[in-house]
C-alpha cells in the first residue's frame, strides 16, 4: 500500500529514488563542508538551508509532476521567452550572491534571489524538443541546425554576457544532446562543433594547421551531402575561430585567463590562480583509498579548500571518503544518466524523448565539467554538481527537471 | 518520423550509453590516478600544508664562578613569533603588533625585511608580560601570532661581569655566513662577546623542534603549544675560574669616573680571578636586543663603556716593565742577582753617545738590582739594557710573548705591540734602528704597548718560578701557551725585594697597598700618553700573599689618566687582593683596608710599620 503510494508518487521509482539518494548525500557533505576548525555562519547552517530547498523542490516535483505534457508543449514557447527576457534583464538589475559575487547572475526578488539561467536551461530544453520533435524528419543538412543552434544561442550569448562560463557550456551540451536524439548524424554534429574546436586549437599554429587540413579534406569527401554554402560557411566559420582566437583572448579577464593557464600548469601561479586547483588535488589525493573520515578532512576544516561546499564539494566527498566515495558517487550518477537513456528510449513520444536528452545533456556537461575541474581535467569553471553541491535555485530546478523527465516517460501511450 | 523508429532509438542509446561511460570512466580513472597511485605525494603535501615545525631553542648552559656561585642562567621569557603567511599579512600582523609589543618604526622595517616564506618571523624575544597578557587575552584578534616560552638569559651580577661574560643576543645576518654557523638559524641568541662569545658550542645546547597545526591564513589550531617533535636538549655548564665576589668588589670600588681595567691572577695556576674593565656595560640589557637609544648612547660614549681595556686595550707599560727588563738580563745572565751597578745614578747619565735623564735629578747613588727597581732608577735600567743589547731584547721579549696573544680563552685580545727584530723600525718608522733604541725599550717605553691582562700574565711569572701559564677563564682546562724565563731562586727573591722596596715604609706606594694581614708587593707605573701629557695612565702591577709566604695573587691594575701609579692604582690593587685574601683565609671583610684609609677614616692600625 505505502510502496504503492510510493511508486504513484514518485512516477519513476528508479530515476527519483536515485537522484533522492543524492541530494540526502549531497546534504550530508555540505553539513561536513561546514565543519571547520574556525567555523564562518555561511557553511555551518548551509545544509539546514539546502534541507529546507529539498523540501520545496520535493513540493515542486510533485506538482510539476501531475502537469500533462501537452501542457509543458503549450507554455514551451512563452515560456522561453520569458526565460530570454528575464536572463537579458539579469544583466541590467542582476546581483552577484555569495561566492559568485562577481558574476551578476541572480535577481533579488526580495524574499528569495533567483537564478534565472537555471530556469533558462529548462525552457531551452522544451524549446529545443518542441521545434524538433514536430519536425518530419532529422536534420540533415546544416541549414537544418541553424535554428536549434540559435534558439540555444541566444540564452548561451546571454548568460556569457554575465558572464557566465558554466552556464554556457550547459547551453552548448543541451544542444548537442538533443540534436543528437533528433537523429542528427555524427558528422554534421561535428562539422558544428568544429568552429569550437578551431577556436581551441588555434593557440598552437602548427596543430591548427594540421588541423584545418583534415577539415578541408573532411568537407571535400562531403561534399554531394553538403550545400556549397554549407561547405563554405563551415570553411569561413572555422578560418575566422582561428583568426578570432587572440583577440578573444585577450578580451577575456585576468581570472579568466588564469583559470586556463592555471588548468595547463597548475604551477604557474602557486599562490594565486594555481592555489585552488593544487588545494583541491591535495585533499582528493591525500583521501586516497578510503578517505580520513567524515567530516574530518583536513584540508576542508583548516580552510585550503576552496568554495568547499558549492564548486568544490567534490573535493570534500574524495577527502573524507577517498577513492570508494568518489567512485561510489559516480557510479550513481552513471545509474541517474542511464536510467534517463533508457527512458528516453522507451518513449514513443519525439518531444518525450528529446526534452529527456535534452536534460541529460545538461547535468552529463555539469557532472563532467565540475568533477574534472577539481582533478585538473577541466579549467576551473563556477558551474555545481547537480544534487550535490549547496545551491537552492539549482537544486529547485534540478529536480523540476527531475519531474519533467518523470512526466514525460510516464506520459508515453 | 525515421528518426523516432524503435531501432533507431535503440542504436542511439547504445551510442549515448557508450559516451556517458567514456565521460565518467575518464574521470573514474583520473580519481583513480591521484587517489591510488599518487595518494602518498599528495598525503605529504596535505601534511606540509597544515603542519609548521617550529625550532625551540635549548636553555642555554648556566656559568658558574669558581666558588659554584651562578654568574649566568635562565629565566622564563617570552617570544613573539608571527607565523608564516603571505608577505602581506604577515606585515598586517606586525603593525598590529607594534603598539602592545613597543616596537619602533625602524625596527619594524628590520622585521619586515626578515620576512621569509615558510618561515615563522621572530618579533621579540623577549616581550613583557603585560604585553604577553594582552596578547594572550586577546588571541583571536591576533591570528597567525604564537608566544613561546622560552628561557631567557639573566646575568646576576649585572654590570659587575659585563665585559668578561658578555652577553647574547641574536645571531646577525653577517655571522649566520660566517663557517663557525652554519648550523644556526635567524632568530637564534648566540654569545656576541666574551665567554658566551667563547663558549657558545658549549652552552648553545641543541634545539628542539615544535610542531604546530595552522589553517590556511596562517591561524594556530588544536593546542597552543603544539606538539613537541623533537625536545630540545640544554647546552652543557661551565665552570669558570672567575671569583664573582671578587668582581662585585672590584666593581664597588672602582672609581665611577675613571676608566681602566683590574686583571686578577691565580699564580698556581694562571686562573683568571678577575678581569674588570671600567666603565662596564650591563650585559642584561643586550638581552633580547638592546634598545636603540641605549645602543646609541653605549656606542657613542667617549668612555667607550663597551671596549673591554683589560683584553684589548694597549697602553705603554713604562715602569711596571722594569721587571721584565729585570727579568731578561737575570735570564740572559747579563746582571748577577744582587750586582751593584758600576755607574751611579747622578741624576742622569751620558750613554751611547747621550745624555739620559733619571725622573729624580738628585740622583739615586749605587745601587742594585732591588734597590733599582724600588727606586725604578732610569739610569740603572739603561745600563742594564745597553748589557742586554738591543738585539737580544728584542729576541727575549718575542719569547716572553709581548708580541702575541697570551692565549687567555676569549674571542678578542690585543697581541701588544713590541719589536720581534730590528726592521720594525725600518716598517713602522722608515729607519734603521741604532743600539740607543734598548734604552726606551729597557725603562717601558719606546714602541712597546701592553694590554693590561699580558702584564699580570708576566707578573704571574714572577710570582712564580719564572713560568708563565697562559691566563685561563675555563675552569679545569690546561693552559695552551705558556713560556719561562730562567730564573734562580736567588735571583726572584732579589726581584721582589725590589718590589717590596716599593710597597714598604718609604716606598711610594707604602699607604696605599699597606694593609693588616697580606703583603702586597709591586711596581707603580706613569704611562705617558699621546691624548693627555699632563695625565699619564697610572699602573700597578704587583702580587700578594700571606706575611712570608708565597704569592697568591697577581693583580694589574690600570687607570687611564690616572696620574699616579701609587696613589690611583696601587689603592684599588690592594684593596681587591685584600678581599679576595681574606675571603680565602675566611677573615671577616672590612672597607677600610689600606694603611691610607685607615689613616683618612681615622681608624689606628696598630699593625702598620714605620
Amino acid at each position: 500500500m505505502i510502496l504503492r503510494l510510493i511508486r504513484y508518487w514518485a512516477i519513476d521509482t528508479q530515476l527519483v529514488g536515485l537522484v533522492l539518494i543524492l541530494t540526502l548525500f549531497g546534504v550530508a557533505m555540505i553539513y561536513s563542508a561546514g565543519v571547520l576548525n574556525d567555523p564562518s555562519p555561511v557553511t555551518t547552517g548551509a545544509w539546514m538551508r539546502q534541507l529546507v530547498w529539498l523540501a520545496i523542490a520535493l513540493v515542486a516535483f510533485t506538482l510539476v509532476s501531475r502537469i500533462p505534457l501537452r501542457w509543458f508543449e503549450w507554455v514551451t514557447m512563452p515560456g522561453y521567452v520569458f526565460a530570454v527576457i528575464m536572463l537579458a534583464a539579469t544583466k541590467v538589475i542582476g546581483t552577484g550572491a555569495g561566492t559568485a559575487a562577481g558574476v551578476e547572475s541572480f535577481i533579488d526578488l526580495g524574499f528569495v534571489r533567483f537564478q534565472p539561467a537555471e530556469f533558462a536551461k529548462l525552457a531551452t530544453i522544451l524549446a529545443l524538443a518542441r521545434y524538433l520533435g514536430s519536425r518530419a524528419d532529422e536534420p540533415a543538412t546544416l541549414k537544418d541546425l541553424v535554428s536549434p543552434a540559435v534558439i540555444a544561442g541566444l540564452p548561451l550569448v546571454l548568460v556569457l554576457l554575465q558572464p557566465d562560463l558554466g552556464s554556457a557550456l550547459a547551453f552548448i551540451g543541451i544542444l548537442f544532446a538533443v540534436l543528437f536524439w533528433a537523429g542528427t548524424a555524427p558528422w554534421l554534429l561535428l562539422l558544428l562543433a568544429s568552429p569550437g574546436v578551431a577556436l581551441i586549437l588555434s593557440f598552437n599554429t602548427l596543430i591548427w594547421s594540421g588541423y584545418f587540413v583534415v577539415l578541408v579534406i573532411f568537407l571535400y569527401m562531403y561534399r554531394y551531402r553538403l550545400y556549397l554554402v554549407e561547405s563554405v560557411s563551415v570553411f569561413i566559420a572555422n578560418l575566422a575561430a582561428g583568426t578570432i582566437a587572440v583577440p578573444l583572448w585577450n578580451s577575456l579577464a585576468a581570472y579568466q585567463q588564469n583559470r586556463i593557464l592555471v588548468f595547463l600548469d597548475p604551477g604557474v601561479d602557486p599562490r594565486g590562480a594555481g592555489y585552488q586547483l593544487i588545494q583541491s588535488m591535495v585533499a582528493i589525493g591525500s583521501g586516497g583509498l578510503t578517505g580520513k573520515g567524515f567530516t574530518l578532512g583536513t584540508q576542508k576544516r583548516l580552510d585550503f579548500l576552496p568554495e568547499q561546499h558549492t564548486d568544490f564539494i567534490y573535493a570534500v566527498i574524495g577527502e573524507e571518503l577517498g577513492f570508494i566515495g568518489t567512485l561510489l558517487t559516480l557510479i550513481t550518477f552513471a545509474l541517474i544518466l542511464y536510467r534517463l537513456v533508457s527512458m528516453a528510449e522507451q518513449a514513443e513520444d519525439p518531444f518525450a524523448g528529446l526534452v529527456i536528452f535534452g536534460i541529460l545533456g545538461t547535468w552529463l556537461v555539469h557532472i563532467f565539467v565540475n568533477i574534472g575541474m577539481t582533478v585538473g581535467m577541466v579549467p576551473i569553471t563556477g558551474i555545481p554538481l547537480p544534487f550535490v553541491s549547496y545551491g537552492g535555485t539549482f537544486l529547485l530546478m534540478s529536480w523540476v527537471a527531475v519531474a519533467v523527465a518523470a512526466r514525460v516517460a510516464h506520459e508515453e501511450p | 518520423m525515421k528518426a523516432h523508429h524503435p531501432h533507431r532509438r535503440r542504436v542511439r542509446a547504445k551510442f549515448a550509453t557508450g559516451i556517458i561511460g567514456l565521460v565518467l570512466g575518464a574521470i573514474a580513472f583520473q580519481f583513480f590516478r591521484v587517489q591510488v597511485l599518487q595518494s602518498s605525494d599528495y598525503k605529504l603535501q596535505s601534511e606540509s600544508n597544515r603542519l609548521r615545525p617550529l625550532p625551540t631553542p635549548a636553555p642555554r648552559g648556566t656559568i658558574y664562578d669558581r666558588n659554584g656561585l651562578i654568574i649566568a642562567d635562565n629565566i622564563p621569557g617570552y617570544a613573539v613569533y608571527v607565523l608564516a603567511a603571505p608577505r602581506d599579512s604577515m606585515k598586517v600582523s606586525l603593525r598590529r603588533l607594534q603598539p602592545i609589543l613597543d616596537l619602533s618604526d625602524p625596527r619594524i622595517e628590520v622585521l619586515e625585511g626578515r620576512i621569509r616564506r615558510n618561515l615563522p618571523l621572530l618579533v621579540d624575544v623577549d616581550a613583557d608580560l603585560d604585553a604577553v597578557a594582552a596578547l594572550k587575552e586577546r588571541s583571536n584578534e591576533f591570528p597567525g601570532i604564537y608566544i613561546e616560552m622560552r628561557p631567557k638569559r639573566r646575568y646576576r651580577s649585572g654590570a659587575a661581569i659585563g665585559h668578561a661574560l658578555g652577553f647574547v643576543s641574536e645571531i646577525a645576518a653577517d655571522e649566520l655566513a660566517t663557517p663557525r654557523f652554519t648550523e644556526y638559524e635567524q632568530g637564534m641568541l648566540i654569545g656576541k662577546a666574551g665567554i658566551e662569545r667563547q663558549y657558545e658550542e658549549l652552552l648553545q645546547g641543541t634545539r628542539g623542534v615544535r610542531i604546530l597545526e595552522v589553517d590556511a591564513t596562517g591561524r594556530l589550531v588544536g593546542s597552543f603549544a603544539g606538539r613537541e617533535e623533537n625536545p630540545s636538549l640544554p647546552g652543557e655548564d661551565v665552570h669558570l675560574n672567575l671569583d664573582l665576589p671578587l668582581m662585585e668588589w672590584i666593581h664597588s670600588i672602582f672609581p665611577d669616573s675613571m676608566r681602566g681595567a683590574v686583571v686578577a691572577l691565580d699564580p698556581a695556576d694562571g686562573a683568571v680571578l678577575a678581569l674588570y674593565s671600567a666603565p662596564t656595560m650591563n650585559p642584561n640589557d643586550f638581552v633580547g636586543g638592546i634598545e636603540t637609544d641605549l645602543w646609541n648612547e653605549l656606542s657613542s660614549d667617549h668612555r667607550q663603556p663597551l671596549f673591554n681595556r683589560a683584553v684589548l686595550g694597549r697602553y705603554a707599560p713604562a715602569s711596571i716593565w722594569k721587571l721584565a727588563t729585570a727579568g731578561i738580563a737575570l735570564d740572559a745572565g747579563v746582571v748577577g742577582p744582587t750586582e751593584v751597578m758600576p755607574v751611579p745614578c747622578t741624576g742622569g747619565i751620558t750613554i751611547l753617545g747621550q745624555y739620559k735623564r733619571c725622573w729624580n735629578p738628585d740622583g739615586h747613588g749605587f745601587l742594585d738590582l732591588a734597590g733599582a727597581i724600588a727606586n725604578s732608577c732610569n739610569v740603572y735600567f739603561y745600563q742594564l739594557g745597553v748589557r742586554i743589547g738591543l738585539d737580544r731584547m728584542l729576541d727575549a721579549g718575542t719569547r716572553l710573548g709581548f708580541s702575541r696573544r697570551c692565549g687567555i680563552d676569549l674571542p678578542e685580545e690585543n697581541p701588544g705591540v713590541f719589536p720581534q727584530d730590528r726592521n720594525f723600525w725600518v716598517d713602522v718608522f722608515g729607519y734603521r734602528p741604532l743600539e740607543g733604541e734598548v734604552l726606551s725599550l729597557a725603562i717601558g717605553q719606546g714602541p712597546n704597548d701592553q694590554t693590561p691582562l699580558k702584564m699580570a700574565q708576566f707578573y704571574t711569572a714572577l710570582a712564580r718560578d719564572g713560568s708563565a701559564p697562559a691566563p685561563r677563564l675555563l675552569k679545569g682546562t690546561d693552559p695552551t701557551d705558556s713560556w719561562r724565563l730562567e730564573l734562580s731562586r736567588l735571583a726572584i727573591e732579589e726581584l721582589r725585594k725590589g718590589m717590596r722596596g716599593v710597597t714598604s715604609p718609604g716606598g711610594t706606594a707604602y699607604f696605599g697597598t699597606a694593609l693588616e694581614h697580606w703583603e702586597v708587593i709591586g711596581k707603580t707605573g706613569s704611562g705617558q700618553n699621546p691624548q693627555d701629557p699632563e695625565r699619564p695612565h697610572a699602573w700597578f702591577a704587583g702580587m700578594a700573599g700571606p706575611w712570608g709566604g708565597e704569592p697568591e695573587i697577581v693583580v694589574v691594575v690600570l687607570v687611564e689618566f690616572g696620574e699616579s701609579g701609587s696613589r690611583m692604582a696601587a689603592p684599588i690593587a690592594a684593596k681587591t687582593v685584600d678581599f679576595y685574601l681574606r675571603r680565602k683565609y675566611g677573615i671577616p671583610i672590612d672597607t677600610i683596608q689600606t694603611l691610607a684609609e685607615h689613616y683618612a677614616a681615622g681608624v689606628p692600625a696598630p699593625w702598620a710599620r714605620q
